[in-house]
C-alpha cells in the first residue's frame, strides 16, 4: 500500500469524524420521546417562534436591499468599490462581541444615532426589532458576498440581449439577472439563514436574553444549559433539524439546476 | 436606412468609422478580431457610448452626440444577434422569443412566438431550453427572437462562428434567405471573408478601427485597394447555378457567361471560390494545348497590385476575378491594365458553396 493515498483517507476520516460525533451525540444522548417532552416547556416553544419570526425579518430585509446592492457591486465599476465591498465584508470576520457593542455604540439609547432612532418612536434595544437589526448586520455579509459573486458569474451579454430586446436595465435585472443567478443566490440566502439562526452574541450584548421578547433559541439554550440539560438538547436537535434542512435544500436546488434547469 | 458614424479610442484602438446601410441591404464589416467590428454593432445598438457619434435609423436619431441625444438600447428597435447567441437559459424557446413581445397580451403572445418558430422550423422545439438545443437550433431561435421586436435595423456579430463546421453551410443558407427576406438594413460583423461574401451584399473591410474599402465582395477581391484587402480577401468569389456533369464532375454556368468545373458536388445556385494563388495566366493570344487545368475564364487586367514579391491581378470578365503570380512571372508577360489574358485554374482548385 503506498503511504499517500492513507494519509489522504485517514486525513478525512479524522475530519469526519470530529465534525459529526457532537452532532450526533445530541441525538443519542436523549431519546426522541424526550426531545418532543422537553419542547412542550413553554420557554422553549416561545423561543423557537422567536427565533423563526425575526429570522424571517431580517432574511427578508437582508433580500430586499442585499439583492439590488449585490447587482451594482458585481456590475458596475466606481472609484473606491475596493473599499466599499471590504467595509460590506467586515462584519464577517467581527467577533460577534463586538458587533453586539457596534450596534450599541450605534443605534443604542445613548448611540451616536439613538436620538434619531428615539425621535422616530423606535425602540430597538431589549426589544424584538433590536433582534431583527443584529440578525441582519450579522448575517447579511453572508448573502451579499454570495450574491455579489452570483451576478458576476452571469454573462454580462445576457443583460445586453435583454435591453437590445427592449427591456430597461429594471426588467432585466428581474426577468434574467435574478433568474440567471438564482443557484447563487439560493446558497447565499442559506448562509445568511444559518448565520442568522445560530446568531448569539451580537443579539445577546444588543438586545438582551428575554424570554418571547429577545430570548431566540441559541439564547434559550445558553440560558438553560445549567439548569436544564435536557431542555438544552431538545432546542440544539431542532437546530440541527433545521440547518441539515436548509443545507439539503440548497443542494437540491443546485443539482436540480445543473441536471435540468430552474423553474420558469 | 442605417447610418452609424462613431469616433472613439478604445484601449489600444481608435475606432472611426461611417457606415451607411440601405433598407434590405446587408452590410458585412469583415476584419480580423480586434478591429472594432463588435464595437460599431456596440455603439448602433447603445451599448457603447463614442466620444462623438451618429446613429441614425429609419429616420429617428438614436445618437447624436453634437446634440446630446443617446437614446437607451431598449427604445432603440434593434434585432441584436449576439456572437453566442445570448439565449436566456432559464427560458424555454418559446419564452425567449416571446420576451420582447410586451405591449402583446398575454395570451397571444405565446401564439406569436411560437409562429415565429414555427417559420424557422422550431414550432417542435418550443418548450425545449436552450442548453439541450444544438447551435443551428439555438441560432434560428435567436433569429426568431430578434424578429418578435420587429427591428427597424438587424445587427448581427459573428453569426456563424458559435457553429461547428458541419452544420454552418446550412446555418448560412438560412441566414442568408432571412436577410433576404427582411426589408430592414442589416449590419453584421465576421472575421471571415468568405462569409462575409455570401451573406453581405456589400463588404467592408474593417482594419484598426478603420473602413479601408467597401465594395461588393469581388470588387474587393478583383480590385483590393490596399496590400492587407488582398491578403484578407483570400479566395476570389464567383455566383452560378451547378449541375451534375459527366466524369463525376460539377459543372457551373457563371452567372454573366462562362463556365467551369469542379471536383465539389453542387447543384442549384452555388458560390464557387478559388484562390488567387490557384490560378494562372496565360496571354490570351497564347493558344496552348490545353494542360491539366479544367477552368479557363478570357479577362482583362484592370489592375496591378504588388505586395511584396507577388503581383495582385484584378480581371474583369463576365464576374471579376483576382489572381495572384510571382512578379517575375507579371514582368515576363508584360501584364498592364489592359492586357487580354486567359485565367485558367484547376477544377480541384474550385470550392462549391451552396446559396
Amino acid at each position: 500500500m503506498r503511504p499517500f493515498p492513507v494519509l489522504l483517507a485517514l486525513a478525512l476520516a479524522t475530519a469526519l469524524s470530529f465534525l459529526t460525533l457532537p452532532v450526533v451525540a445530541i441525538f443519542v444522548d436523549s431519546s426522541p420521546a424526550e426531545l418532543i417532552d422537553s419542547l412542550g416547556e413553554p420557554g422553549a416553544l416561545d423561543a423557537l417562534w422567536l427565533s423563526l419570526r425575526t429570522t424571517a425579518m431580517a432574511l427578508a430585509i437582508i433580500l430586499l436591499v442585499g439583492t439590488p446592492a449585490a447587482y451594482l457591486l458585481a456590475t458596475r465599476s466606481f472609484r473606491g468599490k475596493a473599499l466599499v465591498v471590504t467595509l460590506v465584508e467586515l462584519p464577517l470576520v467581527l467577533p460577534p462581541a463586538v458587533a453586539g457593542i457596534a450596534l450599541l455604540a450605534a443605534v443604542g439609547p445613548s448611540g451616536i444615532l439613538g436620538g434619531a432612532v428615539d425621535a422616530a418612536g423606535i425602540e430597538l434595544t431589549l426589544q424584538t426589532a433590536g433582534v431583527v437589526v443584529a440578525l441582519t448586520f450579522v448575517a447579511s455579509p453572508f448573502y451579499i458576498r454570495q450574491a455579489m459573486a452570483a451576478f458576476a458569474a452571469v454573462d454580462r451579454t445576457l443583460l445586453d440581449a435583454s435591453r437590445t430586446l427592449g427591456a430597461s436595465e429594471a426588467r432585466g435585472f428581474r426577468r434574467v439577472m435574478i433568474p440567471a443567478a438564482l443557484p447563487g443566490l439560493a446558497a447565499g440566502t442559506a448562509l445568511a439563514l444559518g448565520r442568522a439562526l445560530g446568531e448569539f452574541g451580537a443579539t445577546l450584548m444588543f438586545a438582551g436574553s428575554f424570554q418571547g421578547i429577545t430570548q431566540t433559541v441559541p439564547l434559550a439554550i445558553y440560558d438553560r444549559f445549567s439548569t436544564n440539560f435536557d431542555s438544552a438538547l431538545a432546542l440544539s436537535a431542532v437546530l440541527v433539524g433545521i440547518s441539515a434542512a436548509i443545507l439539503v435544500s440548497v443542494k437540491l436546488v443546485q443539482g436540480s439546476e445543473a441536471l435540468g434547469g430552474a423553474p420558469g | 436606412m442605417l447610418r452609424v458614424e462613431a469616433q472613439t479610442r478604445l484601449g489600444a484602438l481608435a475606432l472611426d468609422v461611417a457606415l451607411d446601410v440601405q433598407p434590405g441591404e446587408c452590410l458585412a464589416l469583415a476584419g480580423p478580431s480586434g478591429a472594432g467590428k463588435t464595437s460599431v454593432l456596440r455603439v448602433a445598438a447603445g451599448l457603447l457610448r463614442p466620444e462623438r457619434g451618429l446613429v441614425e435609423a429609419g429616420g429617428e436619431t438614436w445618437l447624436d452626440t453634437t446634440r446630446g441625444v443617446d437614446v437607451p438600447p431598449e427604445r432603440r428597435r434593434c434585432g441584436y444577434v449576439f456572437q453566442e447567441y445570448a439565449l436566456f437559459p432559464h427560458l424555454t424557446a418559446w419564452q425567449n422569443v416571446a420576451y420582447p413581445l410586451r405591449g402583446v397580451p398575454r395570451r397571444q403572445r405565446r401564439e406569436r412566438a411560437l409562429g415565429l418558430l414555427e417559420r424557422f422550423g422550431m414550432r417542435e422545439l418550443a418548450d425545449a431550453r436552450p442548453r439541450t438545443l444544438s447551435g443551428g437550433e439555438r441560432q434560428r431561435v435567436a433569429l426568431a427572437r430578434v424578429l418578435a421586436r420587429e427591428p427597424g435595423v438587424l445587427l448581427l456579430d459573428e453569426p456563424l462562428s458559435a457553429l461547428d463546421a458541419r452544420t454552418r453551410a446550412g446555418a448560412a443558407r438560412e441566414l442568408a434567405s432571412v436577410l433576404r427576406q427582411v426589408e430592414t438594413p442589416a449590419l453584421l460583423v465576421t472575421h471571415d471573408f468568405a462569409e462575409a461574401a455570401q451573406l453581405g451584399d456589400r463588404v467592408g473591410v474593417i482594419d484598426s478601427g478603420r473602413v479601408i474599402q467597401e465594395g461588393t465582395p469581388s470588387e474587393l477581391a478583383a480590385a483590393p485597394r490596399s496590400a492587407f484587402v488582398a491578403d484578407f480577401t483570400g479566395a476570389v468569389v464567383l455566383t452560378g447555378v451547378a449541375r451534375s456533369g459527366p466524369n463525376g464532375l460539377t459543372h457551373v454556368e457563371l452567372d454573366g457567361g462562362g463556365a467551369v468545373t469542379s471536383t465539389d458536388r453542387g447543384d442549384g445556385p452555388v458560390a464557387v471560390s478559388v484562390y488567387p494563388w490557384e490560378i494562372a495566366i496565360e496571354p490570351a493570344a497564347a493558344a496552348s494545348p490545353p494542360g491539366s487545368t479544367q477552368n479557363h475564364v478570357s479577362a482583362e487586367v484592370l489592375s496591378v497590385t504588388r505586395i511584396g514579391n507577388r503581383v495582385r491581378l484584378g480581371l474583369g470578365g463576365p464576374q471579376p476575378l483576382a489572381a495572384e503570380i510571382t512578379g517575375v512571372s507579371a514582368d515576363q508577360l508584360g501584364l498592364r491594365a489592359g492586357a487580354q489574358v486567359i485565367a485558367s485554374w484547376k477544377a480541384s482548385a474550385t470550392r462549391l458553396v451552396a446559396i
